[in-house]
């Protein structure tokens, strides 16, 4: 009986409008045999806890709770989450418990210890193997050491703190210049529209590789003597002409995608019904077009850091990358390739993080994506 | 104070259609429109698919500066400066019920947001009364209220863009092909809650619609576009029993019959050839190309739109 107990309640309708005289299962039409009716005497009028079962209301959220809610129910996106937060912090944990710093050749009692270079990880040199052996405490070399005996796990790890900060500073100048260009173009529409999209197509046209090795050529001799002293001198001229390239190149991709959006809400019926309401510009475009184009903007954000992160390997590993000794991950593989043969596992680590920045970003950037967009959802 | 809510003189509204790279002409969507509504009243607008029905609609709402023109609402002229006092009056509910929602706004932003740009509601809990209020008022379950707009269905979504069209309470609404995107049975529905809505806050409604049943079903008069120009406006019932026009008279012979027998009998008046570009118009009466009766009058000159009596207008040369 407590099975088939059902509510009568009518859908749709307020609870409050739906109180009916209750009513004998007598009175009810008889059950023939063989028809299919139901049998309504088992059916039980709706009782008030009934009804306020069906008042249970989901807490208003925002927009943004709402997304951050979704991207914790994918599974795959937060275990990359966990593992790139898992890699920052190790990252910026290093210089705290490795005494090894990542252009330090190390040196035993003031001297240079041959046998220290190339080493395989964890292992230890002759001169290291005796201190040990007098009682002295040493920090291990946990991925081993390069060709002049520096310690390699904190080369890594510092090449790929440079490596993911150049990827978020190029996203982020990518990010701002066609975000603004793309919306003004958009917005504006017309001739304004048409002159800047035809800059944009010349620009498209350009090689980009053979822009980034002419400029670095440049101003490596115009800058080199201005960053004296400064945070630029750290990543090198080479890497201040990748952000230029970023700067000139890279955007237009972005400003056509935001253009693009930003045409097709101008012209969605909610954007007029806003306006027929009197909702001003800006709120048109604050809660309206912005909020609309969100989730296109955050997913190739999220997918132009690996991109640029490959862009900066791939420029390292052709020496056009961050000045020496400062590590980058592709100019870590670069070194490891002339030694291959012998030494695998130096090629092996900064591959491995390369791939594992830029999986991690590209999913995260995928879950962002499927999280802000409700249309997608389940 | 006017009888009339809304008074719509000479309303022209052209569009620039680019011919080549500096070159353009003018389309001529709204071609000197005037028309009156009165309090209380509906006035239904038909015409097929191009004519120009939204463009008034919208036109008429300010959503498009007017090329020339009035309009005036209560007596008041429309202008900027009294827009956004006047846009509290006036509302608008749209056609497609998919694309007049923001997708990423709950319905209770969507219903609040006119609340919020008028400051219409002091707290926030006022607010969510009202809003709750308002969609028990279209007859949907105030508990959906933090729900996306997508969760709902066609027939839901007109019902959360009217509740958004009442928010401010509005005196006159802009029914621009309401019911067209939805089933015929849900049409039934939105029309009588229109109705209902009409009775209970005394709205004035212009309704545009392509179907004339549904037209004729909701409104007191009628008027009849063509390429841009009014051609016909009366009662209902005389606009039913006396389609004057040519063009109404064809419109009228196409509505389809319930009854098999008085089908076969009724004559159908078909059209001959298409709509003429609205970039490429007819000299004198725009509807002289395809019209049975077309004398070289027609070509010359544009007819007018006199009254015929008793508020029934055409703008025909024959008697």
């Amino acid at each position: 009986m407590a099975e088939n107990k059902m509510t009568s309640q009518v859908k749709g309708s307020a609870p409050e409008q739906n109180e009916r005289p209750s009513f004998e299962a007598k009175e009810l039409l008889r059950k023939r045999v063989l028809s299919l009716q139901p049998d309504l005497s088992v059916f039980e009028p709706a009782s008030e806890k009934d009804k306020a079962q069906q008042e249970v209301m989901r807490p208003s959220s925002t927009f943004l709770k709402d997304g951050i809610k979704n991207f914790r129910k994918n599974k795959l996106a937060m275990s990359m989450f966990f593992i790139l937060m898992a890699l920052i912090i190790l990252i910026f944990l290093t210089p705290y418990i490795n005494p090894y710093g990542y252009d330090e050749v190390i040196r035993i009692n003031g001297r240079r210890d041959k046998s220290l270079a190339n080493l395989g990880p964890l292992q230890w040199s002759k001169m290291e193997q005796k201190e040990i052996d007098q009682g002295v405490k040493l920090y291990p070399h946990l991925f081993g050491t390069d060709s002049v005996g520096r310690d390699y796990y904190v080369r890594c790890m510092v090449g790929t703190k440079i490596s993911l900060g150049v990827g978020f500073f190029a996203s982020l100048i990518v990010l701002v210049i066609g975000l603004i260009y793309g919306s003004v173009a958009g917005y504006l529409g017309g001739k304004v529209d048409l002159i800047m999209m035809r800059i944009v197509d010349i620009i498209y046209a350009l090689p980009d590789t053979l822009i980034i090795i002419l400029l670095s050529v440049v101003l490596r001799e115009v800058l080199k003597d201005k960053i004296q002293g400064t945070i630029f001198a750290t990543v090198g001229t080479n890497m201040l002409s990748l952000f230029i390239v970023f700067g000139l190149l890279y955007w237009v991709g972005m400003a056509r995608l935001v253009r693009g959006q930003i045409l097709t809400l101008r012209e969605m019926d909610f954007v007029m019904a806003a306006e027929s309401i009197g909702a001003n510009k800006r709120r048109i475009i604050r809660r309206h077009v912005l909020p609309n184009c969100i989730s296109v903007i955050i997913i190739s954000t999220a997918l132009q850091i690996p991109s640029a992160i490959f862009t900066e390997s791939f420029l390292s590993f052709l020496g056009l990358g961050v000045a020496v000794p400062t590590p980058s991950l592709g100019s870590l593989a670069n070194d490891a390739r002339e030694s291959i043969q012998s030494y695998p596992h130096k090629l092996v680590f900064p591959s491995i993080l390369i791939c594992l920045l830029v999986l991690s970003l590209n999913i995260i950037g995928d879950g962002l994506r499927d999280a802000f967009d409700p249309k997608l959802r389940k | 104070m006017s009888e009339y809510i809304v008074e719509v003189d000479h309303l022209k509204k052209y569009f620039p259609v680019k011919t080549g790279m500096f070159s353009s002409v003018s389309l001529k969507a709204v071609d000197d429109v005037s028309f009156k509504i009165k309090k209380g009243e509906t006035l239904g607008l038909v015409g097929e698919s191009g004519c120009g029905k939204t463009t008034v609609g919208r036109t008429l709402l300010h959503l498009y500066e007017p090329t020339d023109g009035t309009v005036l609402f209560d007596g008041k002229e429309i202008t900027k400066k009294n827009l956004l006092e006047i846009r509290k009056d006036m509302q608008m509910v749209f056609q497609d019920p998919y694309s007049s929602l923001n997708p990423r706004m709950t319905v209770e932003d969507i219903i609040g947001e006119p609340l919020d740009v008028h400051h219409l509601c002091k707290s926030r809990k006022e607010r969510r009364e009202r809003i709750r209020q308002l969609m028990t008022l279209v007859g949907l379950n105030a508990e959906h209220a933090t729900r996306y707009a997508h969760e709902f269905s066609g027939g839901q979504r007109q019902r959360i863009g009217i509740a958004r069209a009442l928010a401010v309470d509005p005196r006159f609404i802009v029914c621009d092909e309401s019911v067209s995107a939805l089933d015929v049975s849900i049409q039934a529905q939105i029309l009588n809650m229109f109705k209902d809505l009409q009775e209970k806050l005394g709205l004035s409604y212009l309704f545009i619609a392509h179907d004339i049943l549904v037209v004729t079903y909701m409104s007191d008069r009628v008027a009849v576009m063509y390429l841009g120009k009014l051609i016909e406006l009366a009662e209902t019932n005389e606009i039913n029993d006396h389609p004057t026009h040519p063009y109404t008279r064809s419109l009228f012979s196409a509505v389809p019959i319930p009854d098999p027998k008085t089908a076969r009998e009724s004559q159908r008046i078909v059209l001959e050839g298409d709509v003429p570009s609205p970039l490429n118009m007819p000299s004198g009466c725009a509807f002289r190309t395809r019209c049975p009766y077309a004398t070289e009058q027609c070509a010359a000159e544009m007819p007018p739109l006199v009254d015929r009596g008793s508020g029934h207008f055409v703008a025909c040369w024959n008697k």
